[in-house]
């Protein structure tokens, strides 16, 4: 009975004590570990609906190509569509007051969403001979048999379309007239509409049109011999307002009765003493419209017979709304202007300047910058009088809903766009915690517990399972602002198109701090700037353990890659901006070098578009570093439209800029030349330069040791037929190929060559350790196809003898040299795969032990993790014993897709970009981070958590176990010692 | 193989020459066999149709007649192009000079046969030069055109080794050709074997060249492994790697088999016990027989 005991608890030691898999996850584990937020990027159109009161919508459009409804009080997402990214939406509107009419695709595309739900009504593809401006137009109350009519201009053709099914009724074809169309406009209650627009440079044309068939009623055209430069403002259902090419006067446009009379008036008359550009900016107010000049912006107020007057002049920081339709024929516009830490919300009537129906100050984060955008509606207040909500879009992509002088709610949509993540750790704890605060846990953790044993006892009620979800879900452990002992605890340094730097916690996915990068802000010294890069910049562990971490923001200041650069430090603890330097030469590329100074800040070299390198910091210290390595440094650069890579190598201080020691020159060293006719290059790809390669040797069967040909210097180059860059399926398998190459970089030797004959880009691929996986598509199998190479080194084969390790009489120590002729052998292996893939990624470990997974993101915006066991070329149709033991998979012509091994799990990450790795300080596990226009982050173990005990781990029970134990073996002893004295006895 | 060397030594001057294969020096028979040095790359007669180029074939053929010798035939013609060497940052100047023929298959396409290599012995300025380059631990470079036919092609091919990689007995120096029709793609030159690092001064022996050289096409992927599918039937890949394996009984059923193994044990040790416990009383009974026989004997030593 004892012995029995025993065993059973044993057996409950054992079942409790195995870690549960982590390769898929169960119900109770979602959010655990992983967390998900979704957004949808720079706002660039909204159209509200106050359908009824419970349901205060607005209905967006962005950059990111997301169509969204918004809730209008908390600003929670209702639906969502992510269009593709070649589907960019030019203009919404809202169409027999339930349809969202979205046209896309450059006038394309029309569809029609169900405003509650998001679902789709219709599609329509419109077609048309040339690439043209899109318009879209909506009348709002022109009925054709009952029907109304949307009109779209796009591809050189006017198309009228019923809101209901998305027929096209009737379509007029411009293009032979080379008609570009401006604006369509509809006069008030008659059956026809006017377009207007352009022909060549200086002729307008007006033609009206029956709505009814598309017939041609009469068409007009006026020549103005000085030229339009194109841009054009309605002002009235009669009234245009257009510039001219030389940007210095407007014309007043008036059509009546189909007849047109032009008007010229200089800018200067309106304006005064100015010799500026004009520009003219998009608005839709009646009888007036904005044009931009010196830092000004002017409103033009157009009076009877096309005389225009200026009603006022603002500061050029400002944002003007449409037109708001109120009642009694008023139309009102909002308007945001900045001021110190504020910002000034007024909303007035278009025919009364001076009427201000509202005037608001709202304080605002200077981080946000300026506003870009701003959108108007009106509600009925308690004491029926107007009230007006305002969205905003600042210049960090945010937007806010403004209502009673106060930021209702603000969503972070720059977090839509993201160009590059690095993670960055924490700061480390401090010691000294009180007791009181150990204390009052002491409760809660012993009831915390009780409940955990109830539920693993299944004694939990529904109640207490659902008390141990949530205590599970806000365990305050994850999200604490210091290093934790695994390492899961790290910050997300997060660089966005908007030049904002968010840093994200790992633990919630809460922003820590967010930072508007001063020197990526649109302004004199930077016109255009762009973003590029994020860099750990200084990673303090040893020396200077008392400074913050920083990361370095590397920028360009325009948009060619010929424009000078930016560089900017950040620290990650605070998020304080701590230095910015304009540069006077460009970047090129950016290689960071494996030095690092007395403070730890990493040495990087800037290679600008001359080919000079610049080291960076400017420091005499750092040059001193670098003089040493100096002949050990190659780099080399692809020349992609040029089918051109080329080898360098530094050489001394530059010789055009005397006196500037941190800059070199720089010498060719070697280059391939892509033949132009066969080959281009599609995607290069190397190693992380931070990863950790565990052992240089693999032992595989019969006790044969091979050696990975582990280089820091290898390149993939994977180059296409030059007629096989387009879509797939639009060459036949014979006239495409892929080729891939293994580059070393130090010499320009290639290492390995393969054709592909029949295959077809786009290639993804990875490259780590000793392999590379790439996914391409196969045209004679019309499958996608995954192969990987992996590369051998074959002169350190012979190491094998045990008393030559011991002996010391290997090459194993001595110094490789690229120069030497490597010795290598590849082995490669071809497997189908079903999906076509948007990312791919690698698991990256803090010492490289663990096995690694694929991380592939999906077309339906997933992320799979795939095991390279998977992709091991040794695999076999029939692996020998040993080779089983191995853990060499048989052989299968396609790779499995195991449903469960998906880390985003139900969960998807709409317009998926980006998949970065980054090592927790536990072996076992990996940092997950994926990004689009939704964020996704996990932790994934690819050989499960082998170092450690799950989180839901019952200490309680174990210890409950060794208690009972104990008493357990006390009580057999008792009972045995007193069998024993029986026995005697007898 | 030396016999051979020692044949060309004498013919060419001093010009070293191997034979461009990756096997060894084995010429005659490369020579011999055309069809198999273009082949070396395993390239289908398909791939040689996707790369044809139109204007090719002309310009090789108005090479020929440029050379006068040459095969005479159309789609076999001699092609010369030139190797080109810098000292460091010089200028680069003439080394020496690759032949080749040039065989144009019934596609159109082009390959390179029969790859010879004269190499210009250094004059006494560029030894010095070169002397001086293997003091700085400097690069010595060279170059090739892109276009065997038209050079340079678009641009000159260029590779470059540390000088001091390169001195043995004599200078020993390797080519591996990269090619793609007559488009030459990567030349990677440097010296036949390791390059020790730190890298030590050495004067060469000899001031000659011993020029090894090889030639490679592109090779080819061999087809997805469509076998696999019918071998394992038409199943679909879901699943595939963790088929279950046969297994036997005991390796399915230990979890069952030990606590019954075990409960068993117990029973039997108990059932055991029993008998025992009865069987103790048999002893029982019989000890004092025993004990009876065995103070037996002393009383029949009484009784003596």
């Amino acid at each position: 009975m004892a012995r029995a005991t025993r065993v059973f608890l044993l057996l409950l030691l054992v079942l409790l004590s195995s870690p549960s898999p982590s390769f898929s996850l169960y119900e109770d584990q979602v959010g655990l570990m992983d967390w998900h937020q979704q957004y949808i990027g720079k706002v660039k159109h909204a159209v509200f609906h106050t359908q009824k009161a419970g349901r205060k919508r607005v209905v967006v459009s962005t950059e990111e190509n997301v169509i969204a409804s918004l809730d209008l009080r908390r600003g929670d997402i209702f639906w969502r569509h992510v269009l593709g990214p070649n589907d960019a939406v030019d203009e919404i509107d809202i169409a027999l007051g339930k349809y969202v009419i979205t046209l896309s695709s450059e006038g394309s595309i029309l569809r029609a969403w169900n405003l509650p739900d998001g679902q789709m009504v219709w599609e329509s593809f419109l077609q048309g001979p040339k690439p043209s401006k899109s318009l879209l137009s909506v009348p709002a109350n022109m009925k054709i048999d009952k029907d109304n009519v949307i009109f779209v201009f796009g591809k050189g053709c006017l198309h009228a379309v019923s809101s209901i099914d998305g027929e096209v009724l009737w379509k007029k074809d411009f293009a032979d007239e080379s008609l570009e169309v401006q604006q369509i406009i509809h006069p008030l209650g008659s059956d026809m509409i006017y377009a207007v627009g352009f022909v060549g440079l200086s002729q307008l044309d007006a033609y009206q049109i029956n709505v009814r068939n598309g017939e041609v009623l009469k068409h007009r055209s006026a020549a103005f011999p000085g030229g339009f430069c194109g841009e054009v403002s309605l002002v009235s259902s009669d009234t245009l307002v257009a510039l001219d090419a030389t940007r210095s006067s407007l014309i007043s446009i008036s059509i009546l009765d189909g007849e047109i009379s032009l008007q010229q008036t200089h800018i200067s008359n309106l304006v005064g003493d100015s010799f500026g550009m004009a520009v003219m900016l998009p608005s839709k107010l009646s009888g007036m419209l904005m044009i931009k000049i010196n830092n000004y912006m002017v409103f033009v107020r157009v009076a009877d017979e096309g005389k225009l007057e200026v009603a006022e002049k603002i500061n050029d920081a400002a944002a003007v709304s449409d037109a708001l339709a109120l009642s009694e024929g008023q139309q009102a516009f909002g308007l945001v202007e900045h001021g110190g830490n504020k910002i000034h919300l007024t909303v007035k009537l278009v025919n009364d300047w001076n009427g201000d129906l509202l005037k608001e100050n709202i304080g605002m984060d200077h981080q946000r910058g300026c506003v870009h955008k701003i959108f108007i509606n009106n509600y009925i207040r308690t004491d029926r009088s107007y009230g007006f909500r305002a969205l905003i879009v600042m210049e960090d992509h945010s937007l806010l809903l403004l209502q009673q002088g106060e930021i209702v709610w603000s969503r972070e949509d720059g977090l839509a766009s993201i160009i590059d993540v690095t993670a960055s750790e924490l700061p480390v704890e401090k010691e000294g915690v009180s007791v009181a605060k150990v204390e009052h846990n002491l409760f809660e953790w012993l009831k915390g517990h009780m409940l955990k044993l109830k539920g693993t006892l299944m004694l939990a009620s529904p109640e207490d399972i659902i008390a141990i979800q949530g205590m599970r879900l806000k365990s305050s452990e994850k999200s604490k602002m210091t290093r934790d002992h695994n390492g899961f605890r790290k910050l997300l340094i997060v660089l966005t198109r908007a030049g904002k730097l968010f840093a994200l916690h790992t633990g919630d996915g809460r922003v820590v701090w967010s930072v508007l990068l001063h020197s990526l802000r649109n302004s004199e010294a930077c016109a255009y700037p762009t973003g590029l890069n994020v860099y750990q910049w200084q990673v303090p562990h040893h020396h200077a353990m008392d400074e913050n971490p920083s990361v370095l923001v590397v920028g360009r200041c325009g948009l060619g890659s010929d424009a000078p650069g930016v560089l900017s430090f950040v620290d990650t603890y605070t998020g304080k901006e701590l230095d910015s330097l304009f540069l006077t030469h460009s970047i090129e590329r950016i290689i960071p070098l494996s030095f690092t100074d007395s403070r730890e800040q990493r040495l990087h070299l800037i290679i600008d578009t001359d080919h000079h390198a610049h080291l960076y910091p400017r420091t005499p210290e750092a040059i001193g570093i670098f003089q040493h390595e100096l002949p050990n440094i190659y780099w080399y650069l692809v020349e992609a439209d040029n089918g051109i890579i080329r080898g360098h190598a530094l050489k001394s201080n530059c010789i055009l800029q005397e006196g500037d020691e941190y800059c070199f020159d720089t010498r060719d060293l070697w280059s391939i030349v892509f033949p132009s006719e066969s080959e281009k290059i599609l995607a290069t790809v190397t190693r992380k330069l931070n990863e950790v390669v565990h052992t240089q040797a693999k032992v595989i069967t019969d006790q044969d040791v091979m050696y990975k040909y582990v280089s820091k210097n290898l390149l993939f180059v994977a180059t296409v037929a030059p007629k096989a860059t387009g879509e797939i399926g639009s060459v036949t398998p014979e006239e495409s190929w892929l080729v891939v190459y293994l580059i070393d970089t130090v010499t320009g030797r290639i290492l390995y060559r393969m054709t592909h004959h029949g295959t077809q880009g786009p290639v993804h691929a990875v490259f780590s350790e000793n392999w590379v996986v790439y996914h391409y598509f196969n045209l004679r199998a019309h499958r996608y196809e995954m192969s990987v190479v992996e590369i051998y080194d074959q002169s350190r084969a012979d190491n094998k003898d045990v008393w030559k390790l011991v002996l010391g009489k290997h090459n194993l120590t001595s110094p490789v040299s690229s120069y030497s002729r490597p010795e290598v052998i590849t082995k490669s292996q071809f497997y189908f795969f079903t999906h076509s893939v948007k990312a791919m990624a690698v698991t990256s470990t803090a010492k490289g032990i663990t096995s690694k997974q694929l991380l592939i993101g999906t077309i339906g915006d997933q992320v799979l993790a795939l095991d390279k066991r998977y992709l091991d070329p040794r695999r076999t149709i029939n692996p020998s014993q040993s080779e089983r033991e191995e853990g060499i998979i048989p052989l299968t012509d396609s790779l499995p897709i195991i449903p469960q091994s998906y880390v985003t799990h139900t969960l998807k990450v709409e317009g998926l970009r980006g998949i970065v790795t980054a090592p927790a300080k536990l072996e076992s596990t990996t940092l997950v981070f994926a990004y689009g226009v939704d964020l996704f982050f996990t932790r994934i173990a690819p050989s499960r958590t082998y170092d450690l005990l799950t989180d839901d781990f019952s200490y309680a029970l174990l210890l409950i176990t060794i208690v009972a134990l104990v008493a357990a073996i006390f009580v057999t002893w008792i009972l045995s010692e007193r069998k024993e004295l029986q026995e005697k006895w007898r | 193989m030396r016999a051979f060397r020692v044949f060309f030594l004498f013919s060419c001057l001093g010009f070293a020459l191997l034979v461009p294969s990756s096997l060894g020096f084995q010429s005659d028979e490369l020579l011999l066999d055309d069809e198999e040095f273009g082949l070396e790359g395993g390239r289908s007669p398909e791939s040689f149709r996707i790369r044809s180029q139109p204007s090719a074939p002309q310009s090789a053929r108005r090479r020929s007649s440029d050379f006068g010798g040459g095969g005479g035939s159309d789609s076999d013609s001699k092609i010369q192009f030139s190797l080109e060497h810098a000292f460091g940052d010089s200028d680069f100047s003439p080394a020496g000079a690759f032949s080749a023929r040039l065989k144009t298959s019934n596609h159109g396409a082009q390959t390179l046969t029969k790859l010879r290599f004269s190499r210009n012995a250094f004059t006494e300025a560029e030894k010095e030069k070169f002397e001086k380059l293997l003091q700085g631990d400097d690069f010595y470079r060279i170059r090739l055109p892109s276009n065997v036919v038209s050079p340079p092609g678009r641009e000159y091919i260029i590779s470059a080794v540390k000088a001091r990689c390169l001195p043995r007995e004599a200078l020993d120096e390797h080519f591996f050709i990269h090619m793609d029709g007559v488009n030459i793609l990567a030349v990677n030159y440097g010296s036949p074997g390791a390059c020790q690092y730190p890298r030590q001064l050495k004067l060469p022996g000899k001031w000659s060249f011993n020029s090894h050289y090889i030639l490679k096409n592109t090779e080819q992927a061999p087809r997805a492994p469509v076998f696999a599918e019918e071998i394992l039937g038409g199943e679909e890949g879901e699943g595939e790697g963790i088929k279950p394996v046969e297994r036997s009984f005991w390796a399915k059923y230990w979890m069952y088999l030990i606590p019954l193994g075990l409960i068993v044990m117990n029973a039997v040790t108990q059932a055991l016990n029993m008998p025992e416990e009865q069987a103790t009383g048999q002893p029982g009974s019989q000890g004092p027989a025993t004990a009876a026989v065995q103070r037996g004997p002393p009383t029949a030593v009484r009784r003596r």
